[in-house]
């Protein structure tokens, strides 16, 4: 790491802590935006790295919603009750077990969808390309229909989660949730940078190339796969469990299982950065919740139809993204020497 | 949970016979997939929306007066020219492409024609009532709706009907041949730009017909095509690509674990069901493989 990225990383850091005092009015969307980074850039470690296309990181982050949400209340209330009644109404968290409650969710949020990854990924991570592709698609839905039948956490009238506590009103719900997510971005960051940095980027993207080779050269593709999908699982539950504390709503297959809607956004923002490269994610996911908002803001109730149209275009015309096209026009900024008269050559076979 | 189902034959029977005619539905619909992705190596999620489309055409002119089922004539026609639009717009520029790609196009198009349905039909759940009475079975026990047997009667005359096009006409060998070797047909003067027009607009054709038929039986909603889309890809790795026995007799037995998993699990799960079964076909086949050291292509 050099000087010109430290500074890069403090000034980003810096910006990230006062942005809520800044503006003020954007909170809700800045730890959305955190959210969304988080989502494209762990679903990345998937798809960009591994090559393992996904649907079914949707799976995580809903099973992170869920739980988070039913673990804040079931630690103090009963949960049946409250998802029957509506519980806000009848039982009230005070600040102290609403804090203690959202540390133990989220906690339990991350690990247990890790699990699940763990239990799951040996079946599923042994089907390759599309049928991989498809078999997650089937999971997330799976799971939305599945949870939208379950009594216990809302069914089909959806899942309240706590309140915030009556302290400090708006603002302070606004900061804490910021700080919440922004510190799983910091935290997914960190270890996503550092992750990249070891031989294990190295063995994922062996993985992606050319798998069956991967195997000969002695590499135990399985135990890597599934580590790489762990690892995806972990931070996609967490903001799973975030999200649903800031959405303060959780519907089975409009909120948490939305395979429609934030299942492919992930996808879609990994792919409009540039999949496969650190920043590719973060930069997308920015540019997509700029996008998404003017769309929401603009074309309000033709939203769908725009996304469906940008989805088309960005799949289309920019499969490699943002990245990929400055690889492309600039090679020699990503650390590739590029031999002039071979460049030539290029240009000329097109 | 509900064990009624093994209790009383009756409603054995009726769930078999319903899964039977259901799913023949399903065998068409997965005939036009299995046909997109033979030809093309192209994995169409937006094949459920068609469909759906499909059956607003079919209800539209319910609404206008028209007897519904003469939607099995029209519907067809007016699908396979949106299907040769959809060609010309989206499929042909990731035809040759990688096919994470194509999925993810077709995603985009499944989505963008789920809203604009949503906003020319609007978020009802509709049915074109086509009149046709029902038919009783076993002393009144088993009640079959006509309907379900028109459906059923249309749906193996057009498979028929495309199986002998496909075998007999110009355009038939020439789909047949692209399927085969694209490069090849290419080189012995197949225009395989106009055969893979044609392949989507047939299969668009198909879910046309499919819908149609969806319209008169069942309901149709803006939302309920992803459902369709699963359940074809599912038929056909089953069956395996150009085994049309086997997407019928595969389309049937679907047919048949969704009656029996309503009855048993409940309605709520229905859908779930189906998805989860997807889920473990395939794994089930990829820990068969593995055994021999090979994957699912």
């Amino acid at each position: 790491m050099n000087k010109n990225s430290w500074i890069l990383y403090i000034g980003i850091l810096v910006f990230g802590l006062v942005a809520p005092f800044i503006f003020p009015a954007f909170k809700v969307q800045l730890s959305i935006l955190c959210v969304l980074i988080v989502l494209a850039t762990t679903w990345n470690i998937q798809g960009g790295e591994m090559g393992y296309n996904t649907f079914g990181n949707i799976l995580f982050y809903g099973l992170g919603m869920y739980l988070c949400a039913s673990v804040q209340v079931g630690m103090f209330f009963p949960l049946a009750e409250w998802t029957e009644s509506g519980g806000e109404k009848t039982f009230v968290h005070t600040p102290s077990q609403f804090f203690q409650g959202m540390a133990a969710g989220l906690v339990v949020a991350a690990v247990v969808p890790t699990i699940v990854a763990g239990l799951i990924g040996y079946a599923i991570l042994g089907l390759r390309g599309h049928y991989f592709a498809i078999c997650t698609l089937g999971l997330g839905v799976a799971a939305g229909e599945i949870s939208g039948g379950i009594e216990i956490i809302g069914a089909g009238q959806g899942f309240t989660t706590p309140p915030f506590p009556n302290i400090g009103g708006l603002e302070a719900r606004g900061e804490f949730f910021y700080f919440l997510s922004f510190g799983a971005l910091v935290l997914t960051f960190i270890a996503v940078r550092a992750i990249y940095t070891t031989r294990f980027r190295l063995i994922l993207n062996a993985i992606r190339d050319n798998e069956d080779k991967a195997e000969a050269m002695g590499i135990e593709t399985m135990k890597y796969k599934i580590t790489g999908w762990m690892i995806s699982a972990f931070f996609c539950g967490l903001a799973g469990g975030i999200m649903g504390g800031l959405v303060g709503y959780i519907d089975s297959t409009d909120v948490a299982f939305d395979g429609r809607e934030m299942g492919v956004f992930m996808v879609l923002m990994a792919i409009l950065g540039g999949k496969g490269t650190l920043w590719g994610p973060i930069i997308g996911a920015t540019i997509f919740h700029f996008f998404k908002e003017g769309f929401w803001t603009f074309f309000l109730g033709w939203q769908y139809v725009a996304l469906g149209v940008l989805i088309v275009v960005i799949v289309i015309y920019f499969p490699e993204g943002l990245m990929g096209w400055l690889r492309e026009k600039y090679p020699e900024r990503f650390g590739e020497v590029v031999d002039e008269a071979d460049r030539k050559a290029q240009v000329e076979l097109k | 949970m509900d064990f009624l189902v093994f209790q009383y034959p009756m409603i054995t029977i009726q769930a078999c016979l319903d899964g039977l005619l259901l799913g023949i539905l399903f065998a068409l619909i997965a005939y036009g997939m299995a046909l997109q992705w033979g030809v093309m190596n192209i994995i169409n999620i937006a094949q459920g929306d068609l469909v759906i489309l499909g059956g607003y055409i079919a209800y539209f002119m319910y609404l206008y007066g028209i007897h519904p089922a003469w939607g099995v004539i029209v519907s067809p026609i007016i699908m396979y020219f949106v299907g040769i639009a959809i060609y010309k717009l989206v499929i042909n520029k990731v035809v040759d492409r990688d096919l994470f790609i194509s999925i993810l196009a077709t995603f985009g198009i499944s989505i963008l024609f789920m809203q604009l349905m949503n906003f020319a039909f609007g978020a009802d759940v509709v049915l074109a009532n086509s009149g046709y009475g029902t038919t009783m079975l076993f002393d009144n026990n088993v009640v079959l709706p006509n309907s379900k047997i028109f459906s059923a009667f249309i749906s193996i005359v057009f498979a028929i009907c495309l199986v002998v096009y496909m075998k007999r006409s110009k355009l038939g060998r020439a789909i047949r041949a692209t399927a085969q070797n694209a490069r090849a047909a290419k080189i012995l003067g197949v225009d395989t730009e106009k055969v893979y027009a044609a392949t989507f607009g047939i299969n668009a054709a198909l879910c046309g017909v499919a819908g149609a038929l969806i319209s008169i039986t069942f309901t149709i909603h803006p939302y309920m095509g992803l459902p369709y889309t699963i359940r074809s890809f599912m038929i056909v790795i089953v069956a395996g690509l150009g085994n049309l026995p086997g997407v019928a007799m595969s389309g049937m037995g679907l047919g048949i674990f969704e009656e029996f998993a309503d009855y048993i699990l409940g309605t709520e799960f229905r859908i779930g069901s189906v998805f989860l079964l997807l889920v473990l076909i395939l794994v089930y086949r990829r820990f068969k493989l593995s055994r021999k050291r090979e994957y699912l292509k």
